[in-house]
């Protein structure tokens, strides 16, 4: 009978030990080791650094700790403007995905229930197809030669062709295309749940529509801002694909700067220093971004 | 009123075995105590009611009985066995619950089969004692429709078919009228007594609704603050309530304040200040000390409108002033305004259909009742 | 919100989707160009399609990059599953704070930095990368998306039909698969197609972990538009298009009907 429940328990505790197990050790362990290897110096070897730790050998492993890297992050202009304009860049994107996204939601919420399901899915869909297809799609339209130009010129708008593509305007255009169904869903969600009676109330009661919009709407939709705003904002600062195809030398950003000292420069160490500066940049918004989530998804004690 | 089977008593023959019985139990959440130190009997065969404002206690009382939370303290036995460690599936007691919880994949029959196939049984036995849970909630012709498909009385009949299908010692019913419309509701409880009749099972019903348990129950746990107020008969709850909470939970009431005077011919004489003269109650039962702070309890319907004088041997008169009236079709609602700023309810069953210069606002009025009409709490 | 929509509303609406729908489009449009020149239309043609299926070395990364997807997604959705019902039935176990912290930091983590630790933990256990470790990645980086879907719906899932199968006789395992699971399975089905969908659009993660034999196609499609746009990838584009969009029409009729199920069964 002890053993029976003793497996029983077992059994029971298997659930959360699972994931709990994998994610500790595919998600959490490999940032110890980033940790471990941005204080490591670089080696032609393969793997291209020299370890800082080996098991069992901690004198060693203190006295040969260095933080060269870091220093060269900090002496390195490089770094320091990458990642200003990589914060910069992603506020940017963020604030025009808050405008762009928000006239959408409000629609979207606004329209008759039986379409709304229709509308989230039409949101979500492009989601479903290849990020890296949606921006490669991009490429064509914003080229000199490309179907943007082709359409002005054709229109009589514009007499020359327009440089956007491999510059920052291309970069936030492509952070807002791609990123449009996180800005949006969020935002829907805080908006539909909103009763249309408190918006009837505040009418009533003499509070003009713009006044009633600021008063009401938008501090009711404040969950729905601060979610999207985090889901987008912090994907944004680390992002490779985006400023690699549609930005130009010039667009400076801290995701594409680790990816060039890894595959170009093959500067392992220094790779994972700028991880886990990225990571000390991102960490507040992360941890906010889990309370909001966790909040809205847990059950209220 | 209640289900009157006059020789059932069980929790008066002290020989008696109770099937269920709570010692000491005491539920906390946290911080929170849910039940409180409480011991309960309840014998084979009754129809018992729990009943009290939400968040009394009784749900948990209830949840304690199927095996979905534990006692922090005490212990429960069903038929003499400790249930301390038994897990819900191992109970051989089944539950409706509130929302009926029918499972929304499954149609009717195999919802009712659902607990059959759990033991096991053979195909043939199971379709054998679906067929007959069918029949006797009558349902017969619905058992292929899906819970999405039926209304809130078929629902109703469905998870009470399949709760009844395992014939469990002890069957437990959450709020079981709880979603059903008015009409609906009345025609519900006498079916549930004929049913537990029939069956000659334990039910223990949990509800918040007096109406509901003054119907069915042969025994009504009255509950507040995770205690046990009191115990006993529909007839008993209403016509001896033990405390004020009890009087004025189950029923309307009136409360006058007073003090005891003293004792005369066994009849209690308090001074009230909302009666002109002294009041007469005779509740022999209680124990009083002159002097001592009382309340007197007096049901609206046992309390009697007299225009112009009071007959002349009636021992408890109050004087007032016609403050409102109230038509409800049977009967009419009076609230009388005393001197004492005090307001007083009596109803007056509507016998004809035509009155002539009838009771009119801001008339003044006696309000006589029987010394046996009244109960004494004590504070 | 359910009054009539203004001409903004309308407005914001037409213009939100075409501008989320015109770039897909085109690129579709462009794919049947005659032209070589992406962007100067040269008349209709498949001959893109013809040369993409050709393409040997597309063809096998679509191959890896499939059964990637199909492993990654199906032990992702396992994982998620689990991890979904560790928050939602098993109340405060110790180190929950650090598990749902976990769960999220994934979904909104720069994918370059999830990539390179986890190469770096390839790495440092000296696991060869190729296959295997891209499946890992995968897996790892999905089961969150795939927790949060089945999350949600455990968490509207009332509570008591599960007590009520307890209740009749139904042990916690039994219980489970015949109850929960039947009831959050739309929930699972799509958390996986998502698991799915994510690891066949994943670069960053891939290129980090990728090894010999385990290029997929993201990463060829990538290092090719990187010499230039070519219509050999707006062919291999639209014919990923057209797998998802056909994939999430079955998916909603699929869900529609079962939906209905109950409805369509007789009605006496």
């Amino acid at each position: 009978m002890i053993a029976r429940s003793l497996s029983k328990r077992m059994a029971n505790a298997l659930v959360p030990a699972l994931p709990f197990l994998w994610l500790g050790i595919f998600f959490l362990a490999p940032f110890f080791i980033v940790l471990k290897i941005s204080l490591s110096d670089p080696a032609v070897a393969q793997p291209p650094y020299r370890p800082a730790f080996e098991w069992g050998d901690l004198a060693g492993f203190f006295s040969r700790l260095d933080l060269e890297n870091f220093t060269t992050l900090v002496s390195d202009d490089l770094y320091l403007s990458a990642t200003l304009s990589s914060i910069r860049i992603a506020g940017i994107a963020t604030i025009l995905l808050l405008l762009v996204g928000f006239p959408i939601a409000y629609a979207m919420a606004r329209a008759p229930a039986r379409h709304r399901g229709l509308l989230v899915a039409l949101i979500i869909l492009p989601f479903w197809t290849s990020f890296l297809i949606r921006i490669y799609a991009w490429i064509a339209i914003l080229k000199p030669e490309g179907l943007l130009n082709q359409g002005l010129m054709a229109l009589g708008a514009i007499s020359e062709p327009l440089h956007i593509l491999n510059s920052e305007v291309a970069v936030y255009i492509g952070l807002v295309y791609g990123y449009l169904p996180f800005m949006v869903l969020p935002l829907y969600a805080s908006l539909e749940k909103m009763d249309d009676t408190l918006i009837e109330a505040a009418l009533d009661l003499g509070s003009p529509p713009w006044r009633t919009f600021w008063t009401i709407t938008v501090p009711l939709a404040m969950p729905g801002v601060i979610a999207g705003s985090l889901l987008c904002f912090i994907p944004a600062v680390g992002e490779f694909v985006i400023p690699d195809l549609l930005g130009g030398s010039e667009t400076l950003m801290i995701g594409r700067q680790l990816w060039s000292e890894f595959f170009s420069n093959r500067d392992w160490p220094l790779a994972s220093a700028v991880a886990i500066l990225l990571l000390i940049i991102l960490v507040v918004p992360i941890v906010i971004y889990r309370d909001v989530e966790s909040r809205r998804l847990e059950p209220r004690p | 009123m209640g289900a009157v089977r006059r020789s059932f008593a069980p929790w008066a023959d002290p020989t008696e075995r109770p099937l269920i019985r709570f010692e000491n139990v005491t539920k906390r959440f946290g911080d929170a105590v849910a039940v409180d130190r409480l011991s309960l009997d309840i014998f084979e065969r009754e129809f018992f009611c729990l009943l009290g404002p939400s968040g009394c206690g009784k749900t948990t009382l209830m949840r304690m009985l199927a095996g979905f939370e534990q006692p922090s303290e005490g212990s429960i036995t069903l038929a003499d066995r400790d249930l301390a460690g038994v897990p819900p599936y191992r109970r051989p007691v089944n539950m409706m619950f509130q929302s009926y919880a029918l499972f929304p994949h499954m149609n009717v029959e195999r919802n009712i089969g659902f607990g059959l196939r759990q033991d096991g049984l053979p195909r043939a036995e199971i379709a054998a004692r679906v067929d007959e849970m069918l029949r006797l909630v009558q349902l017969e012709r619905l058992a292929k429709r899906y819970p999405s498909q039926l209304s809130g009385g078929q629902c109703q009949r469905v998870a009470l078919a399949r709760a009844l299908a395992k014939r469990p010692k002890l069957l437990l019913l959450d709020e079981p009228l709880g979603a059903l419309d008015k009409k609906l509701r009345e025609e519900t409880q006498f079916e549930l007594m004929d049913l537990q009749h029939a069956l000659g099972m334990t039910f223990v019903v949990v509800t918040h609704d007096q109406e509901e348990a003054m119907t069915m129950a042969d025994r009504i746990a009255v509950m507040d603050h995770g205690r046990i107020v009191q115990v006993a008969t529909p007839g008993e709850i209403y016509e001896q309530p033990k405390t004020r909470f009890i009087a004025e939970f189950v029923g309307d009431v009136n409360i006058l304040e007073g003090r005891v005077r003293g004792q005369q011919d066994g009849l209690w004489q308090v001074e009230s200040s909302s009666a002109h003269g002294p009041l007469t109650v005779d509740d022999a039962d209680e124990v009083l000390q002159n002097g001592q702070a009382i309340a007197i309890a007096v049901r609206p319907e046992k309390m009697v409108i007299h225009r112009g004088e009071p007959p002349p041997d009636a021992l408890n008169v109050l004087r007032g002033e016609v403050w409102d009236i109230g038509y409800l079709g049977d009967w009419t609602v009076y609230r009388i305004k005393l001197p004492s700023g005090a307001i007083v309810r009596v109803t007056r069953a509507n016998r004809s259909r035509f009155v002539d210069n009838p009771i009119d606002w801001d008339e003044q009025v006696h309000v006589t009742f029987a010394p046996d009409a009244a109960v004494i709490l004590a504070e | 919100m359910t009054r009539r929509l203004s001409l903004f509303n309308v407005t914001s609406l037409v213009l939100g989707f075409a501008f989320l729908y015109l770039p897909i489009l085109l690129l579709v449009v462009y794919s049947f160009n005659a032209s070589r020149l992406v962007t100067v239309w040269g008349g209709f043609s498949t001959q893109w399609y013809a040369a993409f299926f050709r393409n040997e070395a597309l063809m096998d990364a679509a191959w890896v990059t499939f059964r990637i997807a199909l492993l990654s997604a199906s032990f992702a959705t396992v994982l998620g599953t689990l991890a979904a019902l560790a928050l939602t039935r098993y109340g405060r176990f110790t180190g929950r704070t650090l598990f749902t912290g976990m769960v999220y930091a994934p979904m909104v983590m720069p994918e370059v930095i999830t990539g390179l630790s986890l190469l770096l933990f390839f790495v440092a256990i000296d696991l060869d990368r190729g296959f295997l470790t891209v499946m890992l990645a995968h897996t790892t980086l999905t089961m969150c998306f795939v927790t949060v879907i089945v999350q949600a719906r455990l968490m509207t899932l009332d509570r008591s039909l599960e007590e009520a199968a307890m209740d009749l006789g139904a042990p916690p395992l039994r219980t489970f698969f015949s109850v929960t699971l039947p009831l959050i399975a739309p929930s699972v089905v799509a958390g996986f197609l998502l698991a799915f969908t994510l690891s066949l659009d994943d670069l960053v993660i891939a290129s980090f972990n990728t090894g010999p034999g385990a290029t997929t196609l993201p990463i060829r499609i990538y290092s090719q538009v990187r010499l230039g746009l070519s219509p050999e990838i707006n062919a291999a584009s639209a014919i990923l298009i057209g797998i998802v969009t056909l994939g999430v029409i079955v998916a909603t009729l699929i869900s529609k009907r079962s939906s209905l199920t109950p409805q369509r069964s007789e009605i006496h």
